[in-house]
């Protein structure tokens, strides 16, 4: 198998290479980027293109390792003692098995999507060395040992708010997707919206570029706030020549900039170069 | 297989392991890069680099080793040990006086390129060609007016009292060098629980109680989950003296950062006088007047000051004394102030401990602190937070 640019993303040689590799080598893949770079999106198009099924685990600061296994769900068990159900007899009712248990037990090898691994607690990634190293666990509570069928493609994503620890690190590859370079972005514009003008393309990615260029933005807009605003340009037929001049004259320009600071200091820089004309 | 292409690899020192190593090894055995040094690069720093802070480091391994890409660094051109350390000269004000400027900066970058064509050896102490140490308008450690500083880590010329120029001073990154665990786990004992948000967690003892009341019907009883409810306000000194300390400050606050929920931070410059600044870049168009930080933060904020306390002692005890502007009440008055406000403080001290006694502002801050002056050690941090629970 080869994983390759769709009609619905593209993705550099390198990232290429890299997904190969996790899937030849059967490693979990570590993708690292700025936000809105596509870490998510390349979990789905894999499992597209492999058409394979897709499990999404998504981390939250509250989230355990143990519920990527399974959960044991005392209480409706205790409930349904005391009603009287027959159910309570057996315990692996009470089981609820997780991402990484039906990952497992999937017919076809699937991909396992842990997303945003670094919102969690800072022992969650070692809590899961060993299930994802042997990529099997015990089941305490009925005895039972859950082995994978065929190790499952693991997608691991984060946006670098905690550092993960080195023995985790090692047992994963690594890839850091670097922000598109203007070629590449105009081939993804091109990709989502294959009827735009070339000129006015042409404009807006200029124009987007030099935004990204501001010292200082707390949040730089990247490719999905592009895809947004481009969507937007289109509904309200922007015309070309209304994109250019500065940064803070741009039309819309609230799809492109989520914080209010940033844009204060765009339109505080616009109104110097403004003085200084 | 790959052995010296390892070595290196540490050498330049990047944390790869032998684990790693035998990764790359099975992917080039399942022919992942068939002959093809781009693809070889690509697959090596998938494998053995695991943090996007190291591409840099294994790009300069990966050259030395294939030796094929050319480096366009004019400073890393020159051979680092030109200009390593050697023995300071020290210029008497005439001999200052003596060394005009090279005119301006363009003129001196052009002599700088012909100056390294010219030069082939290793040169320190003179006044012409480049290398450390002397007078000459090229290297580092010396002194000449409009020199051009090479390799320098730091300011050498830093005992001088008077700060004279506007020095730029160096954020404490927090994207950079967390991986500092001990500081983490360390902090993690500054804990005090509170419940908070949705009742998510099973209250068996409200359950029981309930249960028992419903003669044995099972009623359920929900509580909120337990946070960590501590507040801390952390207040950096920046620059000078504390240059050296850059490293250790910055996992610090790395690790504060990931630690806890409620942490609120300030930047003041060797003595704390009546404002602090949030950015270290705009601090001096955006300073905040510290009476709006004693407002704002309650008095359930534990205070850390991180500092070196290394100054002049009327910085501390005299109007005036600051080196940056004129202070109209001492450091010391501003200090109590702040602390009679704060139930909880410590001072965390970044010098090792050994040195406390050399420095007389050391003893004059320590006084101040009630004692409560901690080295930035893992044993002192443990003990600073003893200290604050």
């Amino acid at each position: 198998m080869n994983f390759s640019s769709t009609d619905q993303y593209i993705v550099s040689p390198q990232l290429q290479l890299a997904v190969n590799a996790a899937v030849v080598l059967q490693k979990p893949l570590l993708l690292k980027g700025e936000p809105g770079t596509g870490k998510t999106r390349l979990a789905e198009e894999l499992a597209a293109s492999l058409q394979a099924p897709l499990l999404r685990w998504q981390i939250k600061s509250t989230s355990k390792a143990q519920q990527g296994l399974y959960e044991y769900d005392a209480v409706s068990r205790l409930r349904d003692s005391q009603l009287g159900s027959d159910k309570v007899h057996d315990i692996s009712n009470y089981i609820k098995p997780g991402k990484l248990w039906q990952a497992f037990t999937q017919d076809q090898r699937p991909v396992l999507l842990i997303d945003e691994i670094d919102k969690a607690d800072i022992e969650f990634p070692n809590d899961l060395l060993h299930e994802l190293d042997q990529m099997e666990f015990h089941v305490y509570e009925t005895g039972e040992q859950i082995k994978a069928q065929q190790r499952p493609i693991v997608i691991i994503t984060s946006n670098n708010e905690k550092e993960l620890p080195d023995a985790f690190l090692r047992r994963c590859f690594f890839h850091y997707i670097q922000f598109p370079d203007a070629d590449t972005l105009a081939q993804i514009v091109q990709v989502h919206f294959p009827n735009i003008k070339q000129r006015l393309l042409d404009k807006a990615l200029t124009a987007f570029f030099n935004l990204r260029d501001v010292a200082n933005l707390k949040k730089k807009p990247s490719t999905s706030e592009l895809l947004d605003w481009l969507k937007l340009l289109l509904v309200e037929n922007i015309a070309p020549h209304q994109l250019e001049g500065s940064a803070a004259s741009l039309p819309l320009l609230g799809a492109l900039l989520k914080n209010e600071q940033d844009t204060q200091l765009v339109e505080k820089l616009a109104f110097l170069s403004r003085r200084r004309d | 297989m790959l052995v010296e292409f390892f070595f290196c690899l540490r050498k330049h020192g990047l944390k790869t392991s032998i684990t790693e190593l035998l990764d790359l090894l099975t992917a080039l055995e399942h022919d992942m890069a068939a002959c093809d040094v781009e693809q070889f690069y690509h697959l090596a720093k998938l494998t053995l680099v695991k943090d996007e802070s190291q591409y840099d480091r294994f790009d300069r391994a990966f050259a030395e080793y294939f030796s094929g890409v050319e480096q366009v660094d004019l400073a890393q051109k020159i051979p680092a040990d030109w200009l390593q350390r050697s023995i300071q000269r020290h210029l008497s004000d005439e001999e200052k006086a003596q060394l005009q400027g090279h005119g301006g900066l363009k003129e001196l970058l052009e002599a700088f390129t012909e100056r390294l064509a010219e030069q082939q050896k290793r040169h320190a102490g003179g006044n012409k060609w480049i290398g450390t140490g002397g007078s000459s308008a090229f290297g580092a450690y010396g002194f000449h007016p409009e020199g051009i500083r090479i390799g320098q880590t730091g300011s050498n010329q830093r005992r001088a009292v008077k700060v004279w120029d506007q020095r730029e001073y160096r954020d404490l990154d927090s994207e950079q060098l967390i991986n500092h665990r001990t500081i983490q786990m360390a902090l993690r004992s500054l804990r005090r629980f509170a419940r908070s948000g949705a009742e998510l967690e099973l209250d068996l003892a409200q359950t029981i109680t309930a249960t028992s009341a419903k003669a044995g019907l099972l009623d359920l009883q929900w509580q909120r989950e337990r946070h960590n409810a501590i507040k801390v306000l952390i207040l950096f000194d920046v620059g000078g003296s504390m240059d050296d300390y850059i490293y250790e400050c910055q996992q610090l606050f790395a690790a504060a950062r990931n630690e806890f929920k409620h942490l609120e931070f300030y930047y003041f410059h060797n003595c704390l006088y009546e404002q602090v600044w949030r950015h270290n870049s705009r601090r001096f168009s955006e300073k905040i007047p510290l009476t709006e930080v004693i407002n704002r933060y309650s008095k359930d904020y534990k205070l850390i000051f991180v500092g070196d306390a290394t100054m002049g002692p009327y910085e501390i005890t005299h109007p005036g004394g600051s080196v940056e502007h004129w202070n109209e009440e001492p450091g010391i008055a501003t200090m109590q102030r702040v602390l009679n406000h704060f139930s909880k403080s410590v001072w965390l001290n970044p010098q090792p401990f050994e040195r406390w006694h050399w420095h007389h502002s050391i003893g004059l801050v320590q006084e101040i602190m009630g004692g409560r002056m901690y080295p930035l050690s893992i044993d002192g941090l443990n003990r600073a937070i003893r200290s604050m629970l």
